[in-house]
C-alpha cells in the first residue's frame, strides 16, 4: 500500500529518520494521501466521530481515576467528591458519563450504515468482525464502568449481569464466584471491575488500530458498492475527508455538550444516586438505553426449549444476537453490496431498524402482557432477518443494474440533477 | 445472647423498613403530580439566591433535626451559585455545631467552614430508634435520587428542553400532599401518615404547616406550598451545587460550537467546491 | 459568484485562518479544565488557611496545630525565654536572625513555626514538657541531632536554616490566622 504515498523527504534529518522508522511516511500514507472514494456520504463520518469519542473517554477516564476510590465504603462519596470539589470535576465526570451514551449512539449509526451498504461483504469480512469485537468490548466496558459509582443501579446491574453466567450448566456457579471474587457482588468485585474498566479501553484502541488496518487493505466501501476502479474514482483523504469528518465531529459535539452541560443526569437513573444496598432491590431495574434491545431479547425468552430452560435460553439469545453479526458475511450471499440497488432488501432493512428501536423501547417497559408478546415478535424478527430474510433475498432478488464505476455514478447523478433543474425551469417558464 | 438477638432483630427490621424506600423513585401510584416552574430548570436556569436562603432556613429549623446532609460543607453555603450567605454569618453558624474529632482530648470541637454538615444521629441505629424504625434519608443527593419518570415521548421532550428537575417535582408534590386521614378503605401503619401523591402511608409525618417558619420580612407567603418550593429548591442546590456555573459555561460552549460548526461547514464546502461527488 | 469567491486567494485564506484560530481557541479552552483538575481541590483549599485560638495556651506551654498537612508549633514563651533569645549575638548563629524577625511586634510571647526540621524533614521534639529540648532549651531533632533555641533558630547540628515561620497574622490578641 506504499504506492499511495508521494512522500519525498528532502531534509537530510527527515531522510535519515525515514530510512530507519518511516513513521511520517506511514502517517502521510494512511491519514493524508489515502485514496478514498469520492462519493461516500455523511453516513461514513461516524468512524472519525467514534475515534474522537474514544479519545475523550480515555482522557476523561484517566482523569477520573486520579480522584476515584474503588472501595465500597468510599466509591459513592468519591464520585460525589469529584462532582463537588475537584476543579471542573462536574464537567469532566459528566462528559465521561454522557460520553458513553454518545459512543453508543455513534456506533449504532456506524453499524446500521454497514448493514445497509453491505460493508460486511467480501473482501471486508475481517474488518466487520473486528468491528463486532469492538462493539462487544464497548458493552463490557460500559457495564464495568456503570458499576463504579456504587449506587443502587450499579450494584444491582452488576448482580443481575454477573448472574447471567450462572445460567451455564454445571460450571455456572463456580464461574459466577470466580467473576465476583465472592458469593455476591462486593468489594473484590468493585476492585476488579475498576481495573478491567481501565484496561479494556486500551484493548479497544488496539482493536481499532486493527480495524483501520483492515479497512486500508481493501479501502473504503461506498454508497454504490462498486469497487474503486481507477484514480478518477478517488480523492486523497486529506483535506477532503479530514475536513468533512471534522465538520461532523464539531456538529456531533453540540448534542454531546447539550447533555453534559444542561442535563448530565437525564440519561441515567435516579436510583443510582442512592447508595448501593445489598438488601434492597430497586423496583424497576433497567440497563442504560443502549443495552435495552439486548435486554429485551434476554427477557423475551420466558419458556423452556427441550433441555434448555428459560434462563439459559435468554442468555443464549442475548449473546447470540451479537454473535450472529460475526457470521453475517456468510449469511447474506447477495453479490450486490449496497441497499440502494436492492429493491426487496430495502423494506426488510428499514423494518429491521424499526424493530431494533421497538426492542429498545420494550427493554425499558415492565415484563408484562403486550410488552412480552411484542418482545417475542421483535426477537423473532431480529433473528429472522439474519437467518431467513437475508439468505432468501440473496437467492430470489433481482438487483437494479449497478453503475460501471464510481465516477460514472457521480456523472449520472449530476446529469440527472441538471435535467431536473431544466425541467423545473421549463415549468416555471410555461 | 440477648444483645445478639437485639442486633439481629434490628437488622431484620431495617431490611423490612428499607423496602419501601426505593419505590419512591418509581412513578407514584397516587394522584397526578403538579409540575412547578423551577428557576433552575432549562438551559438558562439559575438558582434564586433568596429562595435558597429561605430553603436553608427551613432545612435548618425543620428538616435537619432528622435529616443529614453529609456531603455539604459549611463553606458551600457561602459559595457563588448557592445561597451565598456572608462568610461571617456561616462562620458563626458553624461554630454552633460540634464536630467529632478523636484526635482531640475533648473528642469534639466547634465546626469551621471547611467541615461537613454534622449528621443529626451518630449511627443508623440511633436514627431508626428515634424515628420509629424508619431511616430519614440524607439530603445531599436526595433531589436527584428521586424522579418522576416520564414515558415516551415526554422523556424526549425533556431531553430537548434540558428538563431534568423531576426529582424537585417529586419532593414538592410529596411535601404538599399530606392528608389527615387515609381515604376510605385504605389501611396504613400506626406510625405513618397518608400521602395522596404517593398513594400510600409514609413514615415521615407532614413536616410543614402554615406559618411554621418566620421569614425575614420580604413579604413571602408563609404557606405550606411556599415552604415546600423553597426547601425543594435548596435540596436541589445541595444535590447539584455547581449547576449555575455549569450552565453558564455550557451556553458559551454551545455558542462556540455553533460558530465553529458553521465555519467548518464553509471550509468543507470550499475544499469540496472543485470536486464532483 | 461562487467562482469569484473561489478564485480570490485572500478570501480563502481568511476563512481558513479564522477557522483554524477558532479551533485553536476551542482546543485550548477544552484542555484547561483537564489540567486544572490536578490543582488542589476545594476541600484542600478550604483548609489552606486555618484559625488558631490561643486563649487556652498558658505561659510556657506549647501546642501543635495542623496546617496544610504539616505540624505548626505555637509556643507561649516565658519572659526568660524571650530574654535569652534576644541576648544571643548574631555571630553565634548558623542562620543569623534576630528574635524580632521571628515574631510579630506586640506579640513577642507567641512563637509560631512550621514544626519540620530544615535538615531532612523530621518533626523535632520539644513540644511536650518532658520532651528533650536540646542544648539551647528549644527544640531538638532526634533524627540527626539538630538543636534549635527558644526562638526556633538552628544553633547546632546539620540543619541549615531556622525553623520556618509561616505567614500568619493576629485577628485579635488570642486568635491567629495562619496561611
Amino acid at each position: 500500500m506504499s504506492s499511495h504515498s508521494n512522500y519525498n523527504p528532502t531534509n537530510p534529518v527527515e531522510k535519515w529518520f525515514d530510512e530507519r522508522l518511516p513513521l511520517i511516511r506511514f502517517s502521510k500514507e494512511h491519514l493524508m494521501d489515502f485514496p478514498t472514494p469520492k462519493n461516500i456520504n455523511y453516513w461514513w463520518t461516524m468512524g472519525a466521530v467514534l475515534a474522537i469519542v474514544l479519545v475523550v473517554q480515555i482522557v476523561t477516564g484517566i482523569i477520573l481515576a486520579m480522584h476515584y476510590v474503588p472501595n465500597i465504603e468510599m466509591a459513592f462519596d468519591s464520585v460525589e467528591h469529584i462532582r463537588r470539589n475537584v476543579n471542573y470535576g462536574r464537567i469532566i465526570q459528566g462528559t465521561h458519563a454522557v460520553g458513553a451514551s454518545m459512543f453508543f449512539f455513534a456506533v449504532y449509526i456506524h453499524m446500521f450504515r454497514g448493514l445497509y451498504y453491505g460493508s460486511y461483504k467480501a473482501p471486508r469480512e475481517i474488518l466487520w468482525i473486528l468491528g463486532v469485537i469492538i462493539f462487544l468490548l464497548m458493552m463490557a466496558t460500559s457495564f464495568l464502568g456503570y458499576t463504579l459509582p456504587w449506587g443502587q443501579m450499579s450494584y444491582w446491574g452488576a448482580t443481575v449481569i454477573t448472574n447471567v453466567f450462572s445460567a451455564i450448566p454445571l460450571v455456572g456457579t463456580p464461574i459466577l464466584e470466580f467473576l465476583r471474587g465472592g458469593f455476591v457482588v462486593d468489594n473484590p468485585t468493585l476492585n476488579r471491575f475498576f481495573s478491567l474498566h481501565y484496561l479494556l479501553p486500551f484493548i479497544i484502541a488496539a482493536v481499532v488500530a486493527l480495524h483501520i488496518w483492515a479497512l486500508h487493505v481493501p479501502g473504503n466501501g461506498n454508497p454504490t458498492g462498486v469497487e474503486v476502479k481507477s484514480n478518477a474514482d478517488t480523492i486523497p483523504f486529506h483535506p477532503y475527508y479530514t475536513m468533512k469528518d471534522l465538520f461532523v465531529i464539531v456538529v456531533f459535539f453540540i448534542p454531546f455538550a447539550w447533555f453534559v452541560f444542561f442535563a448530565p443526569d437525564i440519561l441515567g437513573h435516579a436510583d443510582n444516586y442512592i447508595r448501593a444496598n445489598p438488601f434492597v432491590t430497586p423496583a424497576h431495574i433497567v440497563p442504560e438505553w443502549y443495552l435495552l434491545p439486548f435486554y429485551a431479547m434476554l427477557r423475551a425468552v420466558d419458556f423452556d426449549v427441550l433441555f434448555i430452560n428459560a434462563k439459559l435460553g435468554g442468555v443464549i439469545v442475548m449473546f447470540g444476537s451479537i454473535l450472529i453479526l460475526m457470521v453475517l458475511p456468510w449469511l447474506d450471499k447477495s453479490k450486490t453490496r449496497s441497499g440502494n440497488y436492492r429493491p426487496m432488501f430495502k423494506p426488510f432493512f428499514w423494518l429491521f431498524v424499526l424493530n431494533f428501536l421497538m426492542l429498545m423501547y420494550l427493554g425499558a417497559q415492565v415484563a408484562e402482557g403486550i410488552y412480552v408478546i411484542l418482545s417475542k415478535v421483535g426477537t423473532a424478527y431480529y433473528f429472522g432477518y439474519f437467518l431467513i430474510v437475508l439468505p432468501i433475498l440473496a437467492r430470489i432478488e433481482t438487483p437494479k443494474p449497478l453503475p460501471n464505476s464510481i465516477s460514472e455514478s457521480i456523472l449520472d447523478k449530476h446529469e440527472a440533477k441538471a435535467a431536473k433543474k431544466i425541467q423545473i425551469g421549463g415549468e416555471g417558464n410555461e | 445472647m440477648s444483645k445478639m438477638k437485639k442486633i439481629f432483630s434490628a437488622l431484620a427490621l431495617s431490611v423490612l423498613l428499607a423496602i419501601p424506600a426505593p419505590t419512591l423513585a418509581a412513578p407514584a401510584s397516587g394522584k397526578a403530580p403538579e409540575l412547578q416552574k423551577w428557576s433552575f430548570a432549562g438551559i438558562f436556569g439559575t438558582y434564586d439566591t433568596n429562595q435558597l436562603q429561605r430553603g436553608f432556613q427551613i432545612f435548618q429549623e425543620v428538616c435537619s433535626t432528622c435529616h443529614g446532609a453529609s456531603l455539604i460543607a459549611f463553606r458551600n453555603l457561602t459559595e457563588a451559585g448557592g445561597p451565598e450567605f456572608p462568610e461571617s454569618q456561616i462562620k458563626q453558624l458553624a461554630s454552633e455545631y460540634y464536630i467529632i474529632d478523636p484526635e482531640l482530648e475533648e473528642g469534639e470541637r466547634p465546626a469551621i467552614l471547611a467541615d461537613q454538615w454534622p449528621n443529626p444521629f451518630a449511627t443508623e441505629r440511633e436514627a431508626r430508634e428515634v424515628n420509629g424504625g424508619a431511616l430519614p434519608p440524607d439530603f445531599s443527593v436526595l433531589a436527584k435520587a428521586r424522579n418522576l419518570a416520564k414515558k415516551f415521548p415526554m422523556n424526549f421532550y425533556d431531553m430537548a428542553t434540558a428538563y431534568q428537575e423531576g426529582g424537585a417535582d417529586f419532593i414538592y408534590n410529596l411535601l404538599v400532599n399530606y392528608e389527615d386521614e387515609p381515604p376510605h378503605g385504605v389501611e396504613i401503619a400506626d406510625n405513618q401518615q397518608y400521602n395522596s401523591f404517593l398513594g400510600r402511608g409514609i413514615a415521615m409525618m407532614s413536616p410543614l404547616m402554615e406559618e411554621l417558619v418566620e421569614y425575614d420580612g420580604d413579604g413571602v407567603p408563609l404557606t405550606v406550598e411556599q415552604y415546600a418550593k423553597d426547601v425543594t429548591a435548596f435540596m436541589y442546590w445541595m444535590a447539584d451545587p455547581h449547576l449555575v456555573s455549569r450552565k453558564t459555561i455550557g451556553l458559551n460552549v454551545l455558542i462556540f460550537l455553533s460558530v465553529f460548526a458553521l465555519l467548518m461547514y464553509l471550509v468543507k464546502r470550499r475544499i469540496w467546491a472543485g470536486v464532483k461527488h | 459568484m461562487a467562482t469569484n469567491v473561489k478564485n480570490d486567494p485572500t478570501r480563502r485564506d481568511f476563512l481558513y485562518v479564522t477557522t483554524a484560530a477558532v479551533g485553536a481557541v476551542g482546543a485550548a479552552a477544552a484542555v484547561w479544565p483537564l489540567i486544572d483538575q490536578m490543582n488542589p481541590d476545594a476541600t484542600v483549599k478550604a483548609l489552606a488557611v486555618i484559625e488558631a485560638d490561643l486563649s487556652a495556651i498558658e505561659v510556657g506551654q506549647s501546642v501543635t496545630f495542623k496546617w496544610r498537612g504539616q505540624p505548626i508549633f505555637i509556643r507561649h514563651r516565658t519572659a526568660a525565654e524571650i530574654e535569652t533569645a534576644k541576648a544571643v549575638p548574631l555571630e553565634d548563629m548558623i542562620d543569623p536572625q534576630t528574635d524580632a524577625e521571628r515574631v510579630i511586634a506586640g506579640h513577642e510571647q507567641w512563637l509560631v513555626m512550621v514544626g519540620i526540621c530544615t535538615h531532612l524533614g523530621c518533626v523535632p521534639l520539644g513540644q511536650k514538657p518532658d520532651d528533650l529540648k536540646g542544648d539551647f532549651n528549644g527544640w531538638f531533632c532526634p533524627c540527626h541531632g539538630s538543636h534549635y533555641d527558644s526562638a526556633g533558630r538552628i544553633r547546632k547540628g546539620p540543619a541549615p536554616k531556622n525553623l520556618l515561620v509561616p505567614p500568619y497574622e493576629f485577628m485579635s490578641d488570642t486568635l491567629v490566622k495562619i496561611g
